[in-house]
Formats: structure tokens, sequence, C-alpha cells
């Protein structure tokens, strides 16, 4: 037991140095993401007036998944940025399907569980998102 | 004022605060939100869903530096995310039944309990070698590297620990905030993990936290492009460069100065939500 507690320790910190590369390029291709829809948002609209007094979020089409995927393929500058932010939520959830795959892999059911469990916590959030 | 320089004051407030937030460990969100409401006169339903991107943003960004050190513990992290991604829909689907005016009374709460941790730091707790049953049965013991080698511990009042991780989860789904302080406080301070331990652990579990959130927060319109932009890349860049200087600040006197600021911004807060300003 104790053996094997030490090998799957060693392993956890190799699986967490590729977890946390993979958290860093997620964040940095959502980052340019971001910097683009935002260079095309500037420039479309610099001049505007910024507005952000009053709250009409529940009126935007960029509360979808549909909606954002829609907006940016029409590349309209806000859905771009909203579809970086999508990836940039994503990268947390990229990590926790990661450590479910490298549990199941050390065969350590259990947490295979808890992580699924988390899983589906984040899937219902999300998916809730998706079919509004 | 012209969307161009909105954009370009709010990610050089963001970046500040991003900085600040890393250099401090008190992290960005606590001061994008009332710089947002405050400063910049945004609702605050539009700065609590710019900051909690933000925090994904901080959080994911920082962890490739934070694994490398081999600190954080995914076993505890992933158990607890079971509590603060419960805790973190609960409380964003609270923030969007309650008063704009409530959130922010709260939110200042928060602003001066965490001035309050920050000037007065828990004493370091002595490691405590009782076996504990469930740390046991869910293999959470494991070991850190110190200057004198591989360090063992042990894990307590489970619990404990996971009630106040759901609360901590609330607070983000809430406030838009990482709530950082809150989870290392759990797991210091209740569960006895050793501090380096804990600090990592929660770096990690905050993005996951808040990624539960998020959903509730598109969906309800709360995450404006036009605001997250420049709030997530200011504080994404000032966290990074905060994380780099980290090693050779003196952050005692900078602590007290951000422990300040937060003060007074989490008085107008409170101040401006019973007034109903905000």
């Amino acid at each position: 037991m104790n053996t094997s507690a030490n090998k799957s320790g060693w392993n956890d910190q190799r699986i967490e140095i590729i977890v946390g590369n993979l958290l860093r390029s997620g964040v940095l291709l959502s980052a340019a993401v971001v910097i683009f829809g935002g260079i095309v948002y500037l420039s479309r609209h610099g001049h505007d007036v910024a507005s952000y007094r009053t709250f009409h979020g529940d009126s935007s089409p960029l509360r979808t998944l549909t909606g954002i995927l829609h907006g940016t393929l029409q590349f309209t500058a806000s859905a771009i940025i909203q579809f970086g932010m999508l990836l940039l939520i994503a990268t947390p959830i990229a990590r926790v399907i990661f450590s479910a795959i490298a549990f199941a892999v050390e065969r350590d059911y259990l947490y295979v569980a808890f992580t699924l469990t988390v899983l589906a916590i984040l899937a219902y959030s999300l998916l809730g998102a998706g079919l509004h | 004022m012209h969307v161009d320089l909105f954009t370009g004051l709010v990610l050089l407030g963001s970046f500040l605060a991003g900085f600040l937030g890393a250099l401090t460990g008190l992290g960005g969100g606590v001061v994008i939100v009332p710089l947002l409401a405050l400063v910049f006169h945004v609702d605050m339903r539009y700065a609590i869903g710019a900051s909690l991107v933000s925090v994904i943003a901080t959080s994911s960004g920082a962890a490739a530096a934070y694994v490398r050190e081999g600190f954080s513990n995914m076993r505890i992290g992933m158990f607890l995310e079971i509590a603060t991604t419960v805790g973190a829909i609960a409380g964003a689907v609270i923030a969007t039944h309650v008063s704009t005016s409530t959130i922010a009374i709260v939110f200042g709460g928060v602003l001066l309990y965490s001035a309050y941790l920050s000037v007065r730091p828990q004493p370091a707790l002595p490691p405590d070698p009782t076996q504990d049953r469930i740390s046991r049965f869910l293999r959470l013991d494991s070991s850190y590297p110190t200057p004198q080698g591989a360090e063992a511990y042990t894990v307590h009042r489970i619990p404990l620990g996971f009630g106040l991780m759901f609360g901590a989860g609330t607070l983000s789904g809430l406030l838009g905030i990482g709530s950082g302080a809150v989870k290392v406080l759990a797991m210091d301070q209740a569960m006895r993990v050793p501090f380096k331990v804990s600090t990592t652990t929660s770096n990690f579990m905050i993005g996951v936290t808040a990624a539960a959130s998020a959903g509730v927060y598109l969906a309800r319109g709360y995450i404006d492009p036009g605001i997250a932009m420049p709030v997530v890349l200011g504080a994404l860049g000032g966290s990074m460069l905060g994380a780099k200087v980290l090693v050779n600040a003196r952050t005692k006197t900078l602590r007290i100065v951000f422990s300040v600021v937060i003060v007074a911004l989490g008085a107008e807060m409170i101040f401006n939500g019973f007034t109903g300003r905000l």
C-alpha cells in the first residue's frame, strides 16, 4: 500500500505539470482570441459612447452557446470576444476531464467518481446556458 | 466616455488590480468589482460577470508556475471541488434573485473581512500528526517538499472543511470573486493542511469553482464582452507580472497599503448598497 501510494504520488506530480501547461496554453489561446476580437471591436466601436450604467444583458444574443458561435461565424467583434471567454471557461473544465483520465489510468475509481461528479455539476451549469 | 478610453482605463485598472492581487495573495477579483462599480459606474451585474471570468484567467495562468513547485494536492482539490462547484451554482442563482444593493453590502463585508485577515494573519499551526479515518479512507494524506526533504501530512476535520468550501463556492458565485482567502482558511486552519499546500491547491480550485458559476452568469447576460475584454486581459497581464516579481518584493508594506484600499472600498460598497446607489 505504501509503495503504491509513493508511486501514485510521483505520477500525480507528473500529471500536474502536464495539466499546468495545458491550463496555461488554454489561457494564452483564449487571451489571443480576446485580443483579436478586442482589436476588431475597438476599430468598429471605439468612438461609440460606453454605457454600462444600466443592465440590459438579459436581452443579449451572447447568452447562449449557439448565439456566440453564430455571431463568431458572422465575424461580429463582440461574439469573437465572447468566444474567447468561452474558451477561457473551458480551460478549467478541460483540466477536470484530464484529471478524470489520470485517475482512471491509476485505477483510482473513487476519485474517478469524484471527478465525474464535478464534471456533471459543471455540465449542468454550462449546458443550462446552452439550452436556453 | 468613449469606448476606446473606457477600455483603456479599465485595462489599466484591472492590470493594477491583478498585479497587487498577485503580490499580496488576495487576488484581483476583490478590487475589480468595486473598481468597476464605484469608479466606472458599471452595473454590479456586469462587474461581477467580468470579474468572475478574470478569476478563471488568473487562476489557470498561474497554475503552471504553481504545480512545478510540487505542493498542490490533486485529491484534496478534486474532493473539495464537489462542494465549491455546488456552492458556486447556488451563489450564482442567489445573485440573480437578490438586489444589486444586497450584493454590494455582502461584498463590502467580505472586503472588510479580507482586510482584517490580511493584516492579522492566523498563526501557522503546528502539524497535527494524529491519524484521521476519513482522510485515510479518501487517501488525502500526502507529503510535500521542504528544505529538509519531503514532509508527510494528514488531513483533519474533513466534514467541516467540506462545509466551509461550500460557503467559499457560494461567495464566489454570488460576488464573482475567487474567494481564495476562504479556501485557504478552510484548508489551512480547519483541515490543518500545510500552508503552502493550501495556497497552491486553492489556486487550482478557484478556476474550476468559477467555471461552475460562469455558466449561470453567461445565461443571464452578466458577461458582457465590452467590459470583460479589458478586465480579463488587464488582470491576466497584471497577475503574471505580479507572480514574476513576487520573489523579490517586500510584500509586508504592500499588504498594509492594499488593506487600507480594501477597507475604503468595502466601506464605500456598504454605504452605496444601503443608500441604494449600487
